[in-house]
């Protein structure tokens, strides 16, 4: 039991009760914008968990995973303009869609490794993206206003931005769970193995490619699962939601916080998006401070925030 | 002769203007140690990347306990129980040992959607594979990160991978290269324990090992088999002595 209390530990469970507490605090302070912020970094941490599960312990790079964001945000969006608000309808079909876009995306870019399979999910993702942009009954390039949020009758009203952060945390924490069950699964040593090296994967008898085409399709859905999330939250979804840059801060969490181990990418969602909102208030040009601490951490701390968490434990 | 468990007809594998398999043909029965022998560039490689799936050849035909696997992807020749080691050390650098070995055993152990129960905790899967590391001695340096290990280490665990889905055939490609003398002496003394075990195909440039251990020998130069046969035979057929053995003293002595 000793080794649970090391120091990385102690921080994360400290990060993960101050999350637990922000909407106590930011009611006390009457502060709604601070729960705001931290509802829209707890659903980008789902969303960057859950690519990391692909990029981090799969080794698949995929620079297209802004697409399930807005694929989720459009089935809630869609089905509310057509006047469809359950959330019982709404939230299985945001899934069972992005889990199909996988499907097609994992099995073509699967086949390809490096820097095409790079390109592969960015060219399908920028095709999502025209296809929002092309949606002309659902706002097109502007967008669609989401009038009313997922009803779930009785269960929870999602109108309330307690209620609805909570939610939001709750399935952050089934992400994590999830993936880290996965991750220590048989299923999740051959998705490692193959990351490591795929050819003796495939000599010692694993047929690797329908192993990480399942795996490229559970995180698909889990990110689906986070747009359905923020267009609640924004109550509102666009093609912006979408574009490569999105795909790209994803990347970028889960690299700032670390791609070894599953709970890295919310530290670097935590991180990145802080940085963010301290930065842009004292300068417009805020990425000018940013880019050099991303690569900073990408020379120096290889394993992230996470990894330098990590090597306390060791000091 | 009993029905040979490896049967290989007319191979034929060009690589543009070279042709690094040049109709081979070759049976190996069950039980035997049948090594292969042959200058660098002689086309062992090819044959054996051939052998398991990872090259299609141009022509010819591989059967393995009576059936055609020409055509089969590299996965099933390994459930079927063909294992191989590379010549280029090819593990999992960033897991340790025992991971490495337990994934072997998992690959023979059913599939792996599975995707709840933690898999380092499976006995079923590292019994096996710690059994499978105490054969090649590495019992010790089970939860040791691969990349930390030694060349000679890299080369057991090769071995160890291909014992732990207990393979009815091995395929060996020079485990004993970059091996100092005492490592190749105990990897002699394994693939002496392992002979009668399993069949095996061993490709290796140590003569002394090779004359020793081998029931039968191939002799390949530029893709071709020159001769095939017991090592006593072998060692008196003078194309071989002239195409190779001659040459390999020779390196032996001055090199
Ligand atoms: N992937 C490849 N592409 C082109 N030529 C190759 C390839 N692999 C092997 N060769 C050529 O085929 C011949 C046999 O190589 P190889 O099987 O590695 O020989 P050996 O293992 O006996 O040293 C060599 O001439 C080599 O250059
Ligand atoms: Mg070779």
């Amino acid at each position: 039991m000793r080794a649970l209390a090391n120091p990385r530990n102690l921080v994360v469970a400290a990060i993960l009760i101050f999350l637990a507490l922000v909407p106590v605090y930011a009611q006390a302070r009457a502060n709604p914008y601070l729960l705001s912020l931290f509802t829209r970094i707890i659903i980008l941490a789902m969303a960057a968990v859950s690519l990391n599960l692909i990029m981090g312990f799969g080794g698949m790079v995929s620079f297209g995973h802004a697409a399930y964001i807005g694929l989720g945000g459009y089935a809630v969006g869609i089905l509310a303009q057509e006047g469809i608000t359950a959330g019982l309808v709404q939230w299985p079909v945001a899934i069972v869609t992005s889990a199909l876009l996988a499907v097609v995306i994992g099995a073509f870019s699967l086949r390809t490794r490096g820097v095409y399979f790079i390109m592969i999910t960015l060219a399908f993702a920028q095709m999502i993206y025209y296809v929002g942009v092309g949606l002309e009954r659902y706002g097109g390039d502007d967008g669609l206003s989401i009038d009313r949020r997922s009803q779930f009758g009785g269960l929870f009203n999602l109108s309330n931005r307690t209620v609805f952060y909570y939610v939001c945390f709750g399935l952050l924490l089934a992400s994590v769970y999830l993936v880290w069950r996965l991750v220590n699964s048989r299923f999740g040593l051959v998705i490692q193995g193959a990351r490591s090296n795929d050819r003796r994967m495939r000599a010692i008898g694993f047929p690797t490619y329908r192993y990480r085409l399942v795996c490229f399709v559970i995180a698909g859905t889990i990110c689906g699962l986070a747009g359905v999330l923020l267009a609640n939250h924004t109550d509102f979804i666009s093609p912006a939601t979408m574009h490569w840059t999105r795909s790209g801060d994803l990347i970028v969490m889960a690299v700032l916080g670390g791609m070894g181990t599953v709970l890295g990418p919310v530290l670097g969602a935590l991180a990145l998006l802080l940085l963010e909102e301290a930065l842009s208030g004292l300068t417009e040009y805020w990425q000018v401070i940013l880019g050099p601490l991303l690569l900073a951490v990408v020379l120096f701390a290889r394993g992230g925030i996470d990894g330098m968490l990590a090597s306390l434990n060791r000091a | 002769m009993p029905e040979p468990l490896l049967e290989i007809d007319g191979l034929t594998k060009r690589f543009g203007g070279v042709v690094a398999s040049d109709g081979i043909r070759l049976a190996v029965a069950p039980g035997e140690l049948h090594a292969i022998i042959g200058p660098n560039g002689a086309g062992k490689t090819t044959l054996i990347g051939q052998l398991t799936g990872e090259l299609a050849p141009d022509a010819g035909r591989i059967r393995f306990g009576g059936t055609d696997i020409t055509r089969l992807p590299a996965h099933r020749r390994s459930l079927m129980g063909l294992a191989r080691s590379f010549q280029i050390t090819s593990l999992f650098l960033d897991f340790t040992a025992l991971d490495n070995v337990a994934l072997a055993v998992q690959a023979h152990a059913g599939h792996s959607f599975r995707f709840w129960r933690n898999a380092r905790r499976e006995r079923a899967l590292r019994e096996p594979a710690h059994k499978a590391l105490a054969r090649v001695g590495l019992v010790e340096r089970a939860h040791c990160i691969v990349a930390s290990m030694s060349h000679g280490e890299h080369r057991q665990l090769e071995i160890a991978m291909g014992l732990a889905t207990a393979p009815r055939m091995l395929l060996l490609d020079e485990p004993m290269a970059g091996m100092g003398p005492e490592e190749s002496q105990r990897m002699v003394a394994l693939l002496r324990e392992l002979k009668g075990e399993l069949t095996i195909l061993l490709v290796e440039h140590d003569m002394e090992a090779v004359f020793a251990l081998a029931d039968r020998i191939t002799v390949l130069v530029y893709g071709r088999v020159i001769a095939s046969d017991t090592p006593a035979v072998v060692r008196l057929n003078a194309e071989v002595r002239q195409a190779y053995l001659g040459e390999q003293e020779a390196v032996i002595r001055h090199g």
